[in-house]
């Protein structure tokens, strides 16, 4: 039996290396893939809860998850098209238009 | 003049007795195979066979683990090998077909009727030279090919043979058999990327997006058998059905003849098959993500392109086409031909277990050959009208077969008998549109002043 | 400790996923990321099977391989970023920053879960846990009203995709 502390751990690693793409990735693309890392740890946590107290409603909750992940990839990459569009960049740092002067 | 060493020819009756001994050693030995060891590989067979043939009790031997992996590892092998074989098959079958269909000759060369074409050309391209083309990205250039092959494969654990003959029936079957070929798209979608070539991106970019919008209407579709049988596992989606034609999901339900067409289209399309093949048109883009690919690796998307039309046959009959079920054979029947279920099942089941393969392996055979008919019959279409003809019509329709057939189970747990009515009347219905079909071929064939000759093998 | 054949499993799944959530963050180009992305799901749907949660497992493989991943491939490919290499960046202390603040956040989620959650005994569970029959029923009941506010959201989600790429409408 593998105990539900090994899950959690994994799942700590995984959101840790996701938010560390987030903060030092400047390519939205991938920073959208780390945002999906650490979704995912979150829906591991869950399923690893789930599995630890035997209720099911872990498993509706990463259900959930994951069509939020689909809806937030599907408006995400829209907007990144189109930032493509007007900037020719998808750098997040090139996106400062409303940033005040100085 | 040099004199080249002339080899005598073997005569038209032994090039026919080679071609029939290797049809028949080649099929007969993988559909023993797989009827053996699909049946076997389940730990009760296992347990029983150690303890009645081996003489060992399957519980305090030490080997009883080393058997079960060991009979997992040769039916894996002998799926794969399948896979392969029914895929140069089919090749043959659709040149033989489309030779017919255009007034050719076709394959003729290689064994009788050509029918040895198939392993002529799989040595062919397994010698010619694997070329990677320089400004290609090396290591997804040469993965992309393994990414096709495995999703084709994985499709086998699930896909039923019999009704004791599948690898794994799985709970989430059809849900599995989706889900897995995702991972064909994946492979497209990279060797198109990575050959660095413009036809291979326009390929690709096409398939992706054709792939990802029918899969909708074909999951939607999906639902519709899954509905009326309760489950998803494939096994239990045929056992939901009777042997005769009124009983198939088929004609049982209005919606899921509905179902069926959306989900026959939307499989052509995922398949990337005439009238769908935008991804790969010869006459547009070479052969799209194809164009780079040489030897070895173009051999496994070839491989992967025509074995999926089996796959894709087995998933129709399974879902529509009543499977495996056999006339005058009920689950009692099953049951009793089964007898105890620690021991050793006895000849009756094996021979039941044959039959039942053969129905679904015929059912197949139908289902593939109409889409060998499709893809020679129907001119390509443009990438607007692909995706006007998804998302316009056939989303639309998939969500109302769906809901339509959800009305329908309510209905039906009130009157029980409107399923056997509404099988009878499209049966009937279905068969007289085929006399028609047949009528109006003969009739094609006599104002063309042609015959029809099937004797010029 | 003994180690068990499903802790070896685990750790057949968990090395990959680690490697390949890594990957995603150290790879030069998006395509890179992309297929280290697609990796990490399948090893962590083979963890999630591990989990008894077998429907969320394929659903796993059905919707981030088979749809998202396929979307990000495709818009990486649409943009032909794909063999981009990683540009010079101008905020190298702030990355520098952001690198340690994470990696001070992960070791203290790490230390926080070896000391609390230790010990804690897995539930005896019945066959039917994770199937798809248990999952539905639980979505159905209790959870019915998110389960329809999804599917409002994916609509959303759909309308507003197509709103926001399309140059004209």
């Amino acid at each position: 039996m593998v105990p539900v502390q090994w899950y959690l751990l994994l799942a700590a690693v995984l959101f840790g290396v996701g938010l560390v793409g987030v903060l030092i990735k400047r390519n939205a693309l991938i920073v959208m893939m780390c945002i999906e890392l650490m979704l995912n740890a979150a829906n591991l946590t869950f399923l690893a809860f789930a599995r630890q107290q035997g209720n099911i409603g872990g498993h509706a909750i990463a259900f959930f998850v994951i069509a939020v992940a689909a809806a937030e990839a599907a408006v995400g990459l829209a907007i990144v098209i189109a930032i493509y569009r007007t900037t020719g960049s998808v750098n997040v740092d090139d996106v400062r238009e409303l940033r005040e002067e100085g | 003049m040099l004199s080249s060493p002339q080899r005598k020819p073997f005569s038209p009756r032994a090039v026919l007795v080679i071609t029939l001994a290797v049809g028949v050693l080649l099929f007969g030995a993988l559909f023993t195979g797989i009827l053996v060891l699909t049946a076997a590989i389940k730990p009760v067979m296992i347990a029983a066979f150690l303890r009645q043939v081996v003489g060992v009790d399957p519980a305090t031997w030490p080997h009883t683990t080393l058997v079960t992996w060991v009979s997992m590892a040769i039916t894996a092998l002998i799926l794969l090998t399948f896979g392969a074989v029914i895929s140069g098959a089919t090749v043959w079958w659709e040149m033989r077909v489309s030779a017919r269909m255009q007034s050719r000759i076709g394959y003729n060369r290689a064994g009788a009727g050509g029918f040895l074409q198939w392993i002529a050309d799989a040595v062919k391209l397994l010698f010619k030279e694997d070329l990677i083309p320089a400004e290609a990205d090396q290591l997804l250039f040469r993965v992309a090919p393994y990414f096709v092959m495995t999703g084709f494969a994985l499709t086998f654990v699930a896909l039923p043979f019999g009704e004791g003959l599948v690898a794994a029936d799985l709970n989430v079957g059809i849900f599995y058999m989706v889900a897995v070929t995702a991972l064909v798209v994946v492979g497209i979608l990279l060797a198109g990327w990575s050959s660095n070539s413009k036809w291979a991106l326009f390929g690709g970019m096409r398939a992706a997006a054709q792939v990802v919008s029918y899969e909708i209407p074909a999951g939607i579709a999906i639902m519709v058998p899954v509905l009326m049988a309760g489950t998803l596992s494939m096994q239990g989606i045929i056992r939901a059905q009777g042997a005769w034609p009124w009983q198939w999901f088929v004609f049982t339900n209005p919606a899921a003849t509905v179902a069926f067409l959306i989900f026959f289209i939307s499989q052509l399309a995922e398949g990337n098959r005439t009238p769908f093949d935008l991804p790969e048109a010869d006459s547009e883009l070479v052969a799209g993500y194809l164009s780079e690919y040489s030897g070895f690796r173009f051999a496994l998307f070839f491989l992967v392109e025509f074995g999926n039309l089996w796959v894709m046959a087995a998933v129709l009959t399974t879902l529509f086409l009543g499977g495996w079920q056999i006339p005058w054979v009920s689950a009692a029947d099953w049951t009793a031909a089964r007898g105890a279920l620690g021991d050793l099942p006895g000849a009756g089941w094996w021979g039941l277990q044959l039959l039942s393969m053969l129905v679904m392996v015929l059912k197949t055979l139908v289902v593939l050959n109409v889409i060998v008919w499709i893809r020679w019959t129907l001119p390509r279409i443009r990438i607007d009208q692909m995706m006007n003809l998804c998302w316009k019509y056939l989303v639309p329709f998939a969500f109302a077969a769906f809901v339509f057939t959800l009305l329908w189970q309510v209905l039906l747990a009130r009157v029980p008998l409107l399923a056997t009515f509404t099988g009878f009347i499209m049966t009937g219905l279905f068969v007289a549109m085929a006399a028609l079909f047949g009528r109006q071929v003969k009739a094609n064939i006599a104002a063309s002043g042609d015959h029809v000759d099937l004797t010029n093998w | 400790m003994n180690v068990t054949a499903e802790q070896v499993i685990f750790l057949a799944f968990a090395v990959p996923l680690v490697a390949a959530a890594i990957g995603v963050v150290v790879a030069r180009s998006p395509m890179y990321a992309a297929m280290s992305l697609v990796g990490a799901f399948f090893c962590l749907a083979g963890v999630y099977v591990l989990l008894t949660a077998h429907l969320i497992a394929f659903l796993q493989i059905l919707v981030y391989a088979g749809a998202v991943m396929v979307l990000f491939l495709f818009v990486i490919m649409l943009l032909s970023l794909g063999g981009e290499g990683q540009q010079l960046d101008r905020l190298k202390q702030l990355q520098w920053l952001g690198f340690v603040l994470g990696g001070g956040g992960l070791m203290a989620l790490l230390a926080w879960i070896s000391r609390e959650v230790a010990g804690a005994e897995m539930a005896a569970v019945g066959p039917d846990f994770g199937t798809i029959k248990a999952v539905g029923r639980a979505l159905f009941t209790t959870y019915l009203l998110p389960f329809e506010a999804t599917s409002l959201l994916l609509t959303v989600a759909i309308v507003g995709a197509v709103v926001v790429a399309k140059e004209k409408i």
